[in-house]
């Protein structure tokens, strides 16, 4: 799961670094990740994974690294 | 709504009675000569109303945010701009009360003198260069060897700039960081070098003195708010900002309503029987300034109880949407009714002398969709809504 956000988060994340040299718990934000980036990165991750993200998960910190994105991930029943 | 506790009452008696016998007698003046509305702020001094957020346990009077909301309104409505710097100040303070965290010495401390000293702090959160952005900056927090800190900001805008006893300003968390990584500093007067870039001469809200600055401070690292400003910005100052600046302009075109129904009854009573021409106008003008009210009323309503009870979703995108979507409506509804009354008063309305005058309101209201620019807040919008799912 984690190869794949990776992934998303190097095609719509904008980050001033590559995510591949990042570790799981990195500040994306810190990253370069822009507001405007993360909803493309929420976008895309819906898409990704073919899940719905629940408004109370749509928010800066669920998506501030790529641990907390897999327990999102998890919460709406993607298997790691 | 919660029920009016006695620091509620008080703070609210003494604001209405210096709206109406301070802010609306010299109103006037501080729009034609584009002067900070001093008396006023002055006589909110005398009353503790800039430490009416503070908590008690500081010495502050500790009011609800719907009492301030309130406080807005009856300044708005016989100022404008005194009311729109009472909110500006409002707004700083509520960051600091909800931010500062537990046993922030430097924080408390200053919270303190601002109930004693009733300082007034504006803000620095606008920056050339970065496009009208609040999220990000170019300006950062330099910390020396010595354990100081350090900026430097180049401000297009602060308002009561020549005026705050304190600046809450927003800057890169270091050197390094990226854009969007911010943090807000609090510094007093006495740490800062402030340089007044060009002049203050625009169309409304005139008397909140709001050239350009270029700002340097020196100042102690626990003077940084500790959380990120993303979080300050998102749980306080972005939907307070929203909820007490639309309370300023539904002050405003209460006022603009008010004086066009006196033009109107002054109408009926020179001819009796007769149905005055304006009053189907009227009319349509309370149904416009009821839309307001109620979207303006509605949103300050959701806030506090998100704020009284479910917290975290402050940070929700679709909590974002919706004071996001107040600020829009109520900027562009205030002008609105504006107009239509000085199309009720006529030519009456639109001299600056007569008891009718509304040219003031208007004016001042049509800054409303410039503060954050509704189209920057429509397109940030416009990407919630894609991911967003109950809005």
């Amino acid at each position: 799961m984690k190869e794949q956000i990776r992934k998303v988060i190097k095609e719509h994340g904008h980050l001033s670094v590559d995510p591949e040299t990042l570790a799981d718990d990195a500040d994306l934000y810190q990253a370069g990740m822009t507001s405007h980036a993360s909803v493309n990165v929420m976008i895309a991750l819906e898409d990704a994974f073919d899940v719905e993200f629940l408004d109370s998960m749509l928010k800066r910190s669920v998506f501030e690294s790529i641990d907390s994105i897999a327990a999102a991930l998890t919460e709406v029943g993607v298997s790691a | 709504m919660s029920v009016a506790t006695d620091a509620d009452t008080a703070l609210l008696d003494g604001v209405r009675r210096i709206a109406d016998e301070v802010a609306a007698v010299h109103a006037d003046e501080v729009d034609k000569e584009a002067r900070f509305p001093a008396e006023t702020i002055e006589a909110l001094r005398a009353e503790g109303a800039l430490s009416a957020l503070v908590p008690q346990g500081l010495g502050g009077l500790e009011a609800s945010l719907e009492a301030v909301a309130r406080s807005c309104f009856e300044l708005g409505r016989r100022c404008g701009a005194a009311g729109m710097v009472f909110a500006m100040h409002q707004i700083q303070v509520a960051c600091m009360v909800d931010h500062r965290g537990e046993g922030a010495a430097w924080f408390d401390d200053f919270l303190r003198e601002l109930v004693t000293k009733q300082r007034l702090v504006a803000s620095i959160t606008s920056e050339v260069g970065t496009g009208g952005d609040m999220g990000s900056s170019i300006a950062a927090v330099t910390e020396n060897d010595a354990g100081e800190a350090s900026f430097e900001k180049q401000a297009p805008t602060v308002s009561y700039g020549p005026y705050a006893d304190a600046f809450l300003t927003t800057l890169r968390r270091s050197p390094d960081a990226e854009p969007g990584d911010q943090v807000a500093v609090l510094t007093r007067r006495e740490q800062m070098e402030m340089v007044r870039q060009g002049t203050w001469d625009p169309l409304g809200m005139r008397g909140t003195c709001s050239p350009g600055f270029v700002a340097k401070a020196t100042f102690a690292v626990d003077q940084v708010l500790p959380v990120p400003f993303s979080t300050v910005s998102a749980e306080t100052m972005t939907p307070v900002s929203h909820i007490l600046w639309s309370q300023v302009w539904l002050g405003i075109a209460t006022d603009a309503f008010d004086r066009a129904r006196a033009f109107t009854k002054a109408a009926a009573k020179r001819k009796p029987g007769e149905p005055p021409s304006g009053a189907v106008r009227l009319s349509e003008l309370m149904a416009e300034l009821s839309l307001l009210r109620a979207e303006v009323g509605l949103a300050l309503r959701e806030y506090c109880d998100l704020r009284r009870g479910d917290r975290a979703r402050l940070s929700e995108m679709a909590t974002i949407l919706r004071f996001n979507n107040l600020k829009i409506a109520a900027s562009e509804q205030a002008p609105k009714v504006c107009q239509q009354a000085l199309g009720v008063c006529g030519i009456v309305g639109y001299k600056n002398d007569t008891p009718f005058s509304v040219g003031r309101h208007l004016r001042d209201a049509m800054s409303a969709r410039l503060m954050v620019a509704n189209e920057r807040i429509h397109g940030t919008d416009a990407s919630l809504i894609l991911i967003a799912k109950d809005v």
